[in-house]
């Protein structure tokens, strides 16, 4: 992997990281409200998927998908008023936190009750397969997701059509609070596809390149008609389950444990010292990784001003998106209206 | 080009109709394909579009018309069949959960042309599992439209006017309609789809009903016509909206209300329909408005009993009778 790409995807951690982590206090300032589902712990997932994808894929996620929209491209403005309840938000105020969308960015929308990612997920992939088109369907869903029938009902249908949907298990081990082995005879999620006869994998979820690498592999597969797969990404959750949980029923050694393994530590990590420019990478050829490795150190991409000067940026970024939610105007009933007859279409009804 | 035919045939034509027009437009539910569905409406589509346009499901009616929710949300015109509406129960999370409501919660960027067919009703001995009516669990849900079409020619129209809107609709049939025959008429020009239709004109009274009840509504007001009482019936065709104005314009004349419904009387369709002519027509009633409803309780195996918890044509000339403040008639006339 290039260099810029991993910036790039160390830029998205940290830009989630500190979204989140604002979002938790403007709801303790009582600016955002409802439920709040945050994703610290979780943002290789989203980045290292999303970031593998082509921008003609679907995406359809759940309720814990600010993250999954920012890094698909939807302006932290937009996702921020939209978590303000404003105008100017992503679904224009009438979705909050769970219903993020944006159909330009074939962002299919955060999906609150659990199991319902999956036949939304089969129903794009039957259009695109019945077009016979290119793009594939990212589903996300969690480890608590799996025991839903829709789960069952949906994979079965996508092996059997062979629909181009990667199915993508965030498995952070708990629903809200009932660890995986209390609510799953088979925890090993990735292990269920097989009903199916499904191919599937299961990928460190706190290694954006480890994840990165499995998505690309799997989405290029898929993308050649191999059908739909299943990608366990084994992942935790800093925070509970939402504002409203202070996650008290986890063990202060399992939570210290994750947090050793904290997805965004282990990208700077991974980053500075050792990822060549592309254009390095070209002009070494091939077999070079332990040359590009020396050079890019020597050309000093160590440097710590690259890391503080992603963080100033992205701090830059959130402040900003806080300060557009604010001033963006509250939505009229009217507007309430307008979105409930959207698909009118001037067409009488009586 | 006019012809009777089946209700079942100008829901078939209805649906080649516009899978012709728009290949946008695919069908999928239990048996719809090969087998034909299981009350003929999709027969020979599977032959004339192939398995993508006519697709044959899996009995997982949560995720199947989830399916249709996805396809809705890119543009496709998903005409999903549930075999029965007793069976949509399964399905609800797709139909009230995510059809009524993604346009809405996305703001209002997404299509919905989702249409979910299903036939509904008491039947023949289908026992209580399979012979419900749930009208009145989707009209109480915003953002969906239900047509209730009571004849062929209905059907046909409002069946081609779901699959072209961009709202998500719900067509209610009735199990007991598909052998129904009446006229058709394609090239007629049909009226809006939720636009209530004056099936008989009166005097006396109102009989606002819909599906299957249009008809025994129609032949109660034969009955009633020969002891000289005329009694107006309007065939709703819609659930949501209603049109009341309709409706309204036939108990201004009239004076008197009787809402026939095969649902359960309590917090049923009429229910809604009483109330909300009430409050438009308050000052114009004669009389306290009535419901000719099903029985609460769920629907028993046993033949004669069935036929007890639902109107049938003297239950509806005995409640019009009463509104009128008149004796029921002699016992031992015809059912």
């Amino acid at each position: 992997m290039d260099r810029e790409t991993m910036l790039t995807m160390l830029r998205d951690m940290l830009l989630a990281r500190a979204f989140e982590e604002r979002a938790a206090q403007e709801y303790t300032k009582g600016n955002i409200a409802g439920f709040l589902h945050l994703y610290p712990g979780e943002e290789a997932v989203a980045v290292g998927v999303i970031r593998a994808s082509e921008p003609g894929d679907y995406i359809v996620s759940t309720y814990r998908e600010h993250v999954h929209a920012l890094v698909r491209g939807i302006p932290p403005r937009a996702v921020m008023a939209e978590l303000f309840g404003r105008r100017d938000g992503c679904s224009r105020g009438m979705g909050g936190s769970m219903h993020l969308f944006d159909a330009e960015r074939r962002f299919m929308g955060g999906y609150a009750i659990v199991g319902e990612t999956y036949p939304v997920a089969i129903g794009i992939a039957y259009g695109i397969a019945m077009r016979a088109l290119d793009d594939v369907v990212i589903c996300f869903f969690g480890d608590g997701a799996v025991n839903q029938g829709t789960f069952h009902e949906s994979l079965n249908m996508a092996a059997l059509w062979r629909l181009p949907v990667l199915f993508v298990c965030e498995n952070n081990r708990y629903q809200i609070g009932t660890e995986i082995h209390r609510h799953s005879a088979v925890a090993e999620v990735h292990r269920r596809a097989c009903a199916y006869g499904m191919a599937s994998g299961k990928v460190d979820g706190m290694d954006v390149l480890a994840v990165h690498r499995a998505t690309r592999e799997a989405l290029q597969r898929i993308r050649g008609g191999g059908g739909p797969e299943l990608l366990e990404c084994e992942t935790y959750r800093f925070r509970g389950h939402s504002m409203a949980d202070p996650g008290a029923y986890r063990p202060k050694v399992e939570v210290q444990s994750f947090k050793e393994k904290d997805p965004v530590k282990l990208a700077i990590r991974e980053t500075l010292p050792y990822y060549p420019t592309a254009a390095e990478m070209a002009a070494a050829g091939p077999d070079s990784i332990a040359t590009l490795k020396r050079q890019a150190s020597d050309a000093g991409h160590l440097d710590g001003d690259v890391l503080a000067d992603l963080q100033r940026e992205v701090a830059d970024i959130v402040e900003d998106a806080v300060r557009f939610a604010e001033q963006s105007p509250e939505p009229t009933l009217d507007d309430a209206w307008a979105a409930l007859e959207c698909n009118r279409r001037g067409e009488a009804l009586l | 080009m006019s012809g009777e035919v089946f209700y079942w045939q100008a829901l078939n034509r209805a649906l080649d109709a516009e899978l012709a027009l728009d290949e946008g437009v695919f069908i999928l539910g239990e048996d719809v394909g090969l087998y034909g569905g299981s009350y003929r409406v999709t027969e020979g589509l599977y032959a004339k579009y192939g398995e993508w346009r006519v697709r044959d499901t899996p009995i997982s009616e949560g995720s199947f018309t989830g399916l249709g929710v996805g396809a809705a949300l890119i543009g496709l015109r998903p005409v999903v069949e549930i075999m029965t509406v007793n069976f949509s129960l399964l399905a609800l999370d797709a139909i009230i959960n995510m059809a009524a409501k993604v346009p809405f919660m996305a703001g209002g960027q997404f299509p919905m042309p989702l249409v979910v067919r299903m036939p509904g009703g008491v039947a023949k001995q289908l026992a209580a599992q399979h012979s419900q009516r749930l009208e009145h669990t989707l009209m109480n849900v915003p953002g969906l439209r239900i047509a209730v079409p009571a004849t062929p020619q209905d059907a046909y129209w409002q069946l081609r006017q779901a699959i072209r809107a961009e709202e998500p609709v719900i067509v209610l049939e009735h199990e007991l309609l598909y052998f129904a025959k009446g006229p058709l008429d394609e090239g007629a020009a049909p009226p809006p789809m939720h636009r209530a239709l004056l099936r008989r004109p009166g005097r006396d009274l109102t009989i606002v009903t819909y599906s299957r009840m249009v008809d025994l509504s129609l032949q109660a007001a034969e009955r009633l016509a020969e002891k000289g009482i005329e009694a107006e019936v309007i065939d709703l065709r819609s659930l949501r909206p209603v049109d009341w104005d309709t409706c309204v314009a036939s108990v201004q004349k009239t004076h008197r209300l009787l809402v026939v419904e095969e649902d359960c009387g309590f917090a049923g369709a009429g229910a809604e329909l009483v109330a909300g002519l009430t409050e438009r027509c308050f000052y114009h009633l004669d009389a306290p408005p009535r419901r000719e409803a099903g029985l609460d309780m769920p629907t028993p195996y046993n033949g004669t009993l069935e036929a007890l918890t639902i109107p049938r044509p003297s239950s509806i000339v005995a409640a019009a009778r009463a509104l009128l403040g008149q004796a029921a008639e002699p016992a031992g006339g015809p059912s």
